[in-house]
């Protein structure tokens, strides 16, 4: 999350612009898709190597189809590696049955547990990849109002995605001339100029959200958000977003009975 | 890195049933949260609330050095709490974690439950609860605030990591023991819990210094208190801070050395045959795998339950004053 994104847009660079199906379809159809897909990935058994088997095929079929480039999904896939690096280590410290690879003793219920992890974590960061990428914000937002989620939470939200490249822009402005003067830190001890320069960023950014505020008041806010409505989701647009979870479901049924 | 062990886990890190119940505990949390929030800040809400998720957010992405070369960032959670209190804390921090899971890929979206809950709710109110005590035994004056803002986001930290081994001990997915699970994960996040702490302390210093005013937890000192600002050296500070944690984590990670299921011993000996069957309690409360690698069950359920008691303790008392202070306010 660091490095590249510090100094960069974390906002804008989620959305892939391009034609497609994916990216035609209403949000709240294709949240509603992604969520019951996820869900349905995650209750499935683990011992049932073919569903992930289906469920990989669908949203990289998915993906193919939203026109998303594959580099762009497997690079923001980055995120999850900290959690693969644990789940790699759970077969060498997990106990039960124990199996021999190469000379080393691993636990065959840490290994199904490293899978499980592996699989479900995959999948579900994909489809969440699959969403950012082919829905503006303010549409997710809009989905997220029509499927009745609180509008004071989609609202915060709202303004949270607004300011957050011109708070992480600040952020590094206040950085680069950190820099500038010579400093750089390498020991936690040193570490007071940037937690300063967060404070700062701190009392900016609440006087930011005061002023916002006056002029929210002067345009005539009386506490709740207008909302530009845009086209609402039609049957078709159901109907193509459930075919995602509609496999995943009977996917998931069939693993379970088997 | 330095932060990701107990954080932002995602789909398929917990068994379901965990996942849903913590599922419905954030939601109650945040709704409630939500109301707090709206009756504290009026129409100023939506803003507030809106940029201060954003400025955590942007500290988050932001790297700071640790020791040569290594870096780590704030989490975020206490600080939250002390600057805004606890119920506007810990919606801003929930509406982050959420954003990060929904758009950014940052946590599975079926772990949210338990994301919320170890990120946001028990950051902020056991954060919250740690500060209020602290304050009772430092002098009333800046300092003081600041002091406890370190110490309360330092435990605020551990206690998170806590509160995953706990729900760990109740829908793990893998066949690693709890003692295993809480060791290494309070002992790592001991050591985060330091730089979580001295960046925080340093941060509410930075704002006592500029804008008093805003620091939700200072809102009882007078403008001759705020003043106050006594100098502390950093060095003795962090040097201080790491002997404190090295102390506690000897004494944390002695429960998973001391005892016969430590680390090594159950990739070693321990097989399923040993494991208790016989424990009615074992088939309904426990997932099978977080005691069935545990010899000792007794003494797993012991620590849990001293640990489950400590955070919801720390929540609790974080909720009570919280309520408590947000009366006084409305007395005033």
């Amino acid at each position: 999350m660091s490095g590249a994104h510090a100094h960069g847009s974390a906002v804008d660079s989620l959305f892939v612009e391009a034609e497609s199906a994916v990216h035609g379809l209403a949000p709240e159809a294709k949240l509603v898709a992604l969520v019951g897909f996820v869900v349905a990935a995650a209750l499935t058994p683990r011992t049932s190597v073919w569903a992930f088997g289906v469920y990989a095929v669908a949203i990289w079929l998915v993906v193919f189809v939203s026109h998303v480039p594959v580099r762009v999904v497997l690079r923001r896939l980055a995120v999850i590696v900290p959690f693969v690096i644990f789940a790699v280590l759970i077969p060498f410290i997990g106990g039960g049955e124990q199996t021999q690879v190469l000379g080393v003793s691993l636990s065959v219920d840490g290994l199904w547990a490293m899978w499980n992890i592996l699989a479900k974590a995959s999948i579900g960061a994909t489809a969440s990849i699959v969403l950012s990428a082919t829905t503006r914000v303010p549409d997710v937002l809009t989905g997220l109002t029509r499927l009745r989620v609180p509008r004071v939470l989609v609202a915060i939200i709202a303004f949270m995605m607004r300011y957050l490249d011109l708070l992480v822009r600040q952020l590094g402005r206040m950085r680069t001339s950190m820099t500038a003067r010579c400093h750089d830190p390498r020991w936690l001890w040193q570490v007071k100029p940037i937690a300063s320069s967060a404070g700062a960023l701190f009392v900016r950014s609440y006087e930011r959200g005061e002023r916002v505020h006056q002029a929210m008041l002067a345009r005539g806010y009386t506490g709740t958000m207008p909302t530009l409505d845009r086209r609402p989701a039609t049957a078709v647009d159901w109907s193509r977003a459930a075919s995602l979870p509609l496999v995943a479901v009977v996917t998931l049924i069939v693993a379970v009975v088997l | 890195m330095t932060s990701v062990l107990a954080m932002h886990a995602p789909d398929g890190f917990l068994e379901p049933a965990v996942a849903l119940v913590t599922g419905v505990l954030s939601v109650v949390v945040i709704v409630f949260g939500l109301r707090v929030a709206g009756r504290e800040l009026g129409d100023r809400q939506i803003p507030l609330a809106g940029i201060a998720a954003a400025f955590i957010f942007a500290a988050q992405m932001f790297n700071f050095p640790v020791a040569a070369g290594t870096t780590g960032h704030l989490l975020g959670g206490a600080l939250a709490a002390i600057l805004l209190g606890p119920w506007v804390g810990m919606v801003v921090v929930s509406v982050v974690v959420v954003v990060q899971a929904l758009l950014f890929a940052d946590g599975g979206l079926t772990a949210l439950g338990y994301n919320v809950l170890n990120m946001a709710v028990v950051t902020a109110f056991g954060g919250w609860a740690v500060f209020r005590l602290a304050r009772r035994f430092l002098p009333r004056n800046s300092t003081g605030v600041v002091g406890a803002s370190a110490l309360a986001a330092g435990v605020s930290v551990v206690l998170s990591a806590a509160a995953f081994s706990i729900e760990w001990l109740f829908g793990a997915s893998a066949p690693v023991p709890f003692d295993t699970v809480f060791g290494a994960m309070v002992g790592v996040h001991v050591l985060i819990g330091i730089g979580e702490a001295v960046l925080t302390g340093l941060v509410v210093g930075a704002v006592m210094a500029s804008r008093p005013d805003l620091v939700a937890g200072a809102a009882d000192l007078d403008a001759e208190q705020r003043a106050q600002r006594g100098k502390v050296g950093m060095k003795p500070f962090v040097i201080g801070g790491v002997l404190a944690s090295i102390v506690f984590a000897t004494v944390v990670s002695q429960f998973a050395v001391d005892n016969p299921d430590g680390l090594e011993k159950v990739a070693i000996d321990q097989g399923f045959i040993e494991s208790g069957t016989d424990h009615a309690l074992d088939s309904f409360i426990f997932a099978d795998y977080a005691t069935s690698g545990v010899g000792n069950e007794t003494l797993s359920l012991a620590i849990a339950g001293l640990f489950g008691t400590v955070v919801t303790l720390a929540v609790g008392f974080g909720l009570l004053s919280a309520s408590r202070s947000g009366r006084r306010a409305a007395a005033i």
